[in-house]
């Protein structure tokens, strides 16, 4: 990536605006992060900001229902919108010709989206098929993400199901969706970010005037306070077993708490780099150990997040290590196993070469990530609204190549020394998938 | 749900003062040209394509081997060996183990993998662009020297077996395999994965055979793209792979029989909450000069997600999270897929409006207005994926099997913009006819199978 600026303004509403030219590129991506995750979903109605997410793309005051889509790809370009545990972003990028068009697009929805009951049952049954797609209807749906937070974590907003309960999205009302909008999306809680190609914008200030143009008038509202959910480390081994009516092999998925990187940037990234330690590659350790030396394990992967991007949550998020094993080996055989490298991992820490190996894979992966507009815009997006500091997207392969073999061993010593969660998942005979609502 | 302060109605929040706002025009749209090919031939009949494209620090590599299995009938003995091969190839070499090869590929920040199909055998990956001549180095050590390890390979080949059998746990294996052998039958394409039985029966010494017989520069083809000096990596691979010989020539799989039209196959998956819809008919090739037309048709019926099909199915009856029709290359020919994923209890209705669409297609040919946003799609798509690295050096890999050059991308825009209604709307009578189709439903058919049946054209789906 050539050297990049950065131009940070808020206006009056209290609106975030982040402005990332690159003249390299012939298209622009825009994208308006909202700070509201699932995580901020009240009880009673999980799924919901999953579900609001998508009434986002039903209409607005000057956008019929399937507009924003027409206008979008008719431009060129293409869209989509995703909910985490602590933010929700919706983006497209399109050539440049198309930047001002995308900037109304946005605005559009943020100041007067139009939520009917119609689109809400509509948008409630598209759900649903996305969630029998990706969680009922096939083998370890929903793992380890949906499965092992509850077993790891006791509040509300860090154990439950971020897709939802069907009984509770069919529950969700119009008026739902008013409160939601009003609470969470005013815009001092917002973020446009701007990447790409500014040449038809008029550069970083014409950008930022349309900016202003589009999004100015929408009216200040209050700012939500965000609630913290810490909860404490677990002190001891929790476990739970589910039945999946569709796996034909067991699996499980270990999870710890990872330091928060608001406060322990460094901590965070020890835990980073023993993730790549122990999964990923041929010569990894859990690799060589689990699937080749002992044999015990089909696949054996690791990761420092919950929903597999590094520095995509604020805290708390958890470490995984999920295996898919046959089923004539004893997972306790495996957890063992594990734990054994780990102790060595906390003992010795790993050799200098070996680190520098992983560094220079992270580093080349984030390349590979920063070549795509749309990644190098929602990364820089995302550590902006999260951290104040979308430079993180750019600092990590330094940041990266800097942890020491001490910083990873330290890591592995914090994950032996804590409480963790197992999820066992246990082939299940019975032909029905379990908890699913067929009318 | 209570929210901590009062607030505005959905009606409220929907209107301001100031009323709907005017859509902005287009902005001046920037020419971009495409980066020069350097292409050659080594003296071992490898062809070579490098490109120059910087942007950040890496390469990406894909190296294309035809891989077809001989005989004009699938034989799962030869996909269960060659599976085996693609998943060992990386495990070992008389002077590497499978742990250095990572080791060195990784001290470059580089990645390879290996995945094979009734087709090709393909090795394609990534890495920092000084590091291109350690990939060329370990990659021509595995073409030429590759072991097969006793241990490595019979591990794998456990692995493997259990892998098949959670890839067959998934809906949309079972979907993908009843279309093929339902398309192609008995043709070698039609089988993409071994049983777990052949696999566990391959010996160590057949996998080295078919490596000797198989994967052979001749007819294969290697791309590069990155921050590189074309020459300089035409250099680096024209030394480093001359090694790599074989008189043979690497095998092309035959032309598929042409589809035959007919009832769609329920199949029956028992305890499925949703269904799979896999239509398919004859499609054009990249070459064909009505392929742009037909590009532009598909995309009005179910190409994007502003089509007529995803507009009705998802965004007005709700059937589904995704519906999407593409045309897939064969060799000889191509078929056009039109596949979604419903839930059981509107499998029927899901059906009947997706040959309600089709049929519209052909009654209702799509408009001005739907065909311009459909041109203005495809060539801003086109610009957007061709934007990086991967994204030009697949594209390239693609278009070189088919026997087409980076020409034939620059030419793109300027046949799309050529296209007319009538052209469309031939190609949707011709095309689109609902009568064409054959495919199949994959689901609970005790419980999707009544009401299925009784829209006529549906044959099988005993349980």
């Amino acid at each position: 990536m050539s050297a990049i600026e950065l131009h940070r303004s808020i206006l009056p509403n209290g609106l975030r605006v982040l402005l990332v030219p690159d003249p390299a590129t012939p298209v622009v991506g825009v994208a308006v992060h909202v700070d509201v995750g699932f995580r901020s979903e009240p009880e009673g109605r999980t799924g919901f900001a999953h579900l609001f997410e998508h009434l986002m793309f039903q209409g607005s005051e000057s956008l019929e229902k399937l507009a924003h889509f027409r206008h979008v790809q008719g431009s060129g370009g293409v869209f989509n919108g995703s909910t985490h545990q602590d933010y929700t972003d919706y983006f497209e990028v399109l050539p440049g010709a198309a930047l001002e068009r995308a900037l109304f697009l946005e605005a559009d929805r943020l100041r007067a989206p139009k939520l009917t009951e119609e689109n809400l049952r509509n948008q409630v049954d598209v759900v649903k098929e996305e969630i029998r797609l990706n969680v009922l209807n096939r083998p370890y749906g929903g793992f380890p993400w949906i499965l092992l937070p509850p077993v790891l974590y006791d509040t509300f907003p860090n154990a439950h199901n971020g897709y939802g309960d069907f009984s509770e999205l069919e529950q969700a009302s119009l008026d739902d969706a008013a409160s939601f909008f009003d609470t969470f999306y005013a815009p001092g809680n917002a973020q446009v970010t701007v990447h790409g190609d500014f040449g038809s914008g008029g550069g970083v200030d014409g950008v930022l005037a349309l900016i202003e143009k589009h999004f100015g008038d929408i009216p200040e509202r209050p700012t939500p306070v965000r609630p913290s959910f810490a909860e404490p480390i677990p002190g001891t081994e929790r476990r739970q077993s589910v039945p999946d009516a569709h796996a034909p092999l067991p699996a499980f998925a270990v999870g710890y708490r990872v330091p928060d990187p608001t406060t322990d940037l460094d901590g965070y990234l020890g835990h980073a780099l023993l993730a790549s330690v122990l999964g990923d590659g041929e010569a990894a350790r859990l690799q060589r150990r689990l699937v080749h030396k002992d044999g015990l394990v089909t696949d054996v992967s690791a990761s420092n997040g919950l929903m597999g991007g590094p520095l995509d949550a604020r805290d708390p998020d958890t470490f995984t290590i999920t295996a898919v094993h046959p089923a004539n080996v004893d997972p306790d055989r495996v957890l063992g196993a594990i734990d054994e490298e780990l102790d060595r991992l906390a003992a010795e820490g790993p050799t200098t070469d070996e680190l520098a190996r992983q560094s220079a894979r992270w580093a080349a992966a984030l390349h590979h990530e920063d070549d795509r507009v749309m990644y190098r815009m929602l990364g820089l997006g995302a550590r902006e609204l999260l951290y104040g500091r979308a430079e993180l997207a750019y600092e990590l392969p330094e940041r990266i190549a800097a942890v020491t073999p001490e910083q990873v061993r330290a890591a592995a010593g914090a994950l032996r020394s804590a409480g963790r969660a197992v999820l066992l998942v246990e082939p299940a005979a019975d032909d029905r998938a379990e908890g699913e609502d067929e009318r | 749900m209570s929210a901590p302060t009062t607030h505005r109605t959905a009606e409220e929040i929907g209107r301001t003062a100031a009323g709907p706002r005017p859509l902005p025009p287009l902005g001046e749209t920037r020419e971009v040209p495409l980066p020069d090919v350097t292409a050659t031939t080594m003296p071992n009949g490898l062809r070579v394509l490098a490109v120059h494209r910087p942007g950040v620090p890496m390469v990406e590599i894909r190296l294309r081997i035809p891989f077809a299995a001989p005989g004009e009938v699938a034989d799962t003995a030869f996909t269960a060996r060659a599976e085996l091969l693609s998943s060992t190839l990386l495990t070992g070499t008389a002077t590497r183990d499978r742990v250095g090869i990572d080791d060195e590929l990784a001290s470059v920040g580089a990645d390879l993998g290996v995945a094979v199909d009734p087709e090709r055998l393909v090795v394609h990956g990534s890495g920092l662009a000084e590091g291109l001549p350690v990939m060329i180095r370990v990659l021509a050590d595995v073409l030429t020297a590759a072991a097969y390890p006793d241990t490595e390979t019979v591990r794998e080949r456990e692995r493997l077996v259990e892998r098949i059998s959670v890839a067959r746990a998934q809906p949309r294996t079972v979907a993908r395999e009843a279309l093929q052998r339902k398309r192609f039958g008995t043709h070698p394409i039609a089988l993409e994965m071994p049983t777990g039985d052949a696999v566990a029966a391959v010996e160590v010494a057949e996998v080295r055979a078919l490596h000797t017989a198989g994967v052979v520069p001749r007819g294969s083809t290697l791309v590069l793209v990155g921050d590189i000096d074309p020459e300089a990596a035409i250099a680096t691979a024209t030394e480093q792979l001359a090694g790599w010989t074989s008189a043979a020539q690497a095998r092309e799989l035959g032309p598929p029989p042409a589809l035959v039209t007919g009832d769609l196959e329920l199949v029956h998956r028992a305890g499925s909450v949703q269904s799979q819809l896999r239509l398919s008919a004859p499609a054009l090739r990249r070459a064909d000069p009505r392929y742009a037309a037909f590009q532009l048709a598909n995309l009005v019926f179910g190409g994007y997600f502003s089509s007529r099909w995803m507009e009705n199915i998802r965004e007005d009856k709700g059937y589904t999270y995704g519906a999407h029709s593409g045309v897939e290359f064969v060799p000889g020919g191509a078929v056009l897929g039109v596949e979604t994923d419903v839930a059981s209890d509107v499998t029927a209705a899901a059906l009947l409006e997706t040959r309600y669409e089709l049929g519209r297609m052909t009654a209702v040919p799509p408009t001005p207005d739907e065909i311009d946003a459909a041109r203005r799609y495809a060539i801003g798509s086109l610009l957007i994926s061709l934007d990086s690295q991967g994204g030009l050096a697949s594209t390239l890999a693609a278009l070189d099997a088919d026997g087409l050059s980076i020409d034939w991308l620059r030419e793109r825009p300027v046949r799309l913009e050529a296209v007319t209604p009538e052209e469309v709307a031939e190609i949707s009578l011709e095309f689109f006819t609902p009568g064409r189709f054959t495919g199949v439903i994959v689901g609970d058919a005790d419980v999707v199978g009544p009401r299925v049946r009784a829209l006529g054209g549906i044959a099988g789906g005993t349980a």
